[in-house]
């Protein structure tokens, strides 16, 4: 395990897993919801490509444990979906990171997409296939809200040396 | 130690099946214990999220016209009169009812029960299911598979209990059926819910069925999970399809998704309170 020392400014990373989290709760109209970005996948995301070493697949599976509770899915369902996010966002790292941002949406959308599109195959194996188009458009909201919560995330690990 | 000594993908690996036997467990209803201590978890961010809502609500009843409040006060005490009309007749009908029975020696009774008003929690659980969530719990001696009705009709069951919360799959979700039949006719089907539209739709009825737009749908009590008598629904539609051996009946839902900040739990059996309490 790495060092105390080391680790600076936890709080900050949990803190923006509850923001996301409480921002996926939040309620909205039945069509708006179906629009709200994928904040706690996002979120993760970020802070796989910022700290790979800090946060990876254990915390993404976690996170998705709570997320599932949280939303009242399938236990499970959320944990294997953002662990497949932790790593893809790991193994590509580099290259990502280096990337500039609207190319980092694009990514991210498509990562996305992949994992509606297993979210899709799990619900239609649990007897809940969703019945509108609308299903896929998280991806496309996620995308356009990235270069915001990159922004918001980056200058929060800035000021407090989250390292 | 662990984290230095496996690869990323041997630990996706690992995670990945954890999680499908996780989901395994739980699609066949093994978690219940996992399930109350993770959904009790949960409860805090579930209650701050439905902050913002509460006090938008509070607000606009602060924010209320002192003439609106006074119009609302009469039509409820009007209500409430006419409500205790019905009552008083309502009391000597089943009197009536009962002596009926006996002498027709049929069992089947309309059960009294227990009821508890639960309150909904304001927030936004999975996409396109139909699921709410209520502020009562096992704290609350609320069991799975508990019937929720609101003040005008059906609106479903309790499908997850936490500690102080739970939550309640609507009639409307494509995983919910519900055994029901005809007021006018008795005749039986089950209403699925159709996932969109705040429809519900009928199964198995023939197409030649005694079945008319506007009939009343109402709980058959049949699989014993939802007292019979309550209603579910109005038919909306009626639709044969050349060659098809059953018809399409289409039911709008009576209760009020969405619109209803209050619901009831229903303990249909009154003793099965106490039993749930002690065996849970």
């Amino acid at each position: 395990m790495l060092s105390p020392n080391r680790r600076n400014g936890s709080w900050v990373i949990l803190l923006s897993f509850v923001v996301a989290l409480l921002l996926t709760g939040l309620a909205l109209p039945d069509w708006a919801a179906h629009w709200r970005p994928a904040w706690v996948a996002m979120t993760l995301a970020y802070w796989c490509l910022a700290l790979p070493e800090r946060v990876g697949i254990g915390a993404a599976w976690l996170l998705g444990l709570i997320l599932d509770a949280h939303t009242g899915a399938l236990l499970g369902q959320n944990a294997l979906s953002l662990s497949a996010l932790a790593y893809l966002a790991l193994r590509m790292n580099r290259q990502i990171r280096v990337f500039p941002l609207l190319q980092q949406s694009l990514c991210i959308a498509l990562c996305l997409l992949a994992l509606q599109g297993f979210a899709l195959w799990t619900n239609h194996l649990a007897g809940t296939p969703p019945q509108h188009w609308t299903f896929w458009m998280p991806a496309v909201t996620s995308a356009l809200a990235w270069p915001l919560l990159f922004a918001v995330l980056r200058a929060a690990r800035r000021k407090y040396r989250v390292a | 130690m662990f984290r230095d000594t496996l690869s990323v993908g041997a630990k996706l690996v690992i995670f990945a099946a954890a999680s499908v036997a996780l989901m395994a467990a739980d699609h066949r209803g093994r978690l219940e214990a996992p399930r109350i201590a993770i959904s009790s978890l949960a409860h805090p961010l579930h209650f701050v999220a439905s902050l913002p809502v509460a006090w938008f609500h509070q607000a606009s009843a602060a924010l209320a016209a002192r003439e609106q409040l006074l119009e609302e006060n009469e039509r409820l005490r009007r209500e409430r009169l006419f409500l205790n009309a019905r009552a008083q007749r309502f009391a000597a009908l089943q009197e009536e009812n009962r002596r009926l029975k006996n002498l027709l020696e049929s069992s089947t009774d309309i059960l009294e029960g227990q009821v508890l008003m639960a309150e909904l929690v304001q927030v936004n659980l999975q996409p396109f299911r139909q699921q709410i969530l209520i502020n009562k719990g096992r704290r609350d001696e609320v069991f799975k598979g508990q019937p929720v009705v609101d003040a005008d009709g059906v609106m479903g069951q309790v499908t997850q209990v936490g500690l102080f919360s739970s939550t309640v799959l609507l009639l409307t979700d494509p995983a919910h059926s519900i055994p029901v039949q005809i007021d006018r006719n008795g005749l039986r089907s089950i209403a699925v819910g159709a996932g969109r539209d705040n429809a519900l739709l009928l199964d198995y009825l023939s197409a030649n069925a005694d079945v008319k737009e506007g009939d009343l749908i109402v709980s058959s009590g049949l699989g014993g999970r939802f007292p019979p008598g309550y209603p579910v629904g109005v038919v909306t539609q009626v639709a044969h399809a050349l060659g098809e051996p059953f018809s399409e009946v289409s039911v709008a839902p009576r209760a009020r998704f969405g619109r209803s900040r209050e619901v009831l739990l229903l303990w249909p059996d009154a003793e099965q309170r106490g039993q749930s309490a002690a065996g849970g």
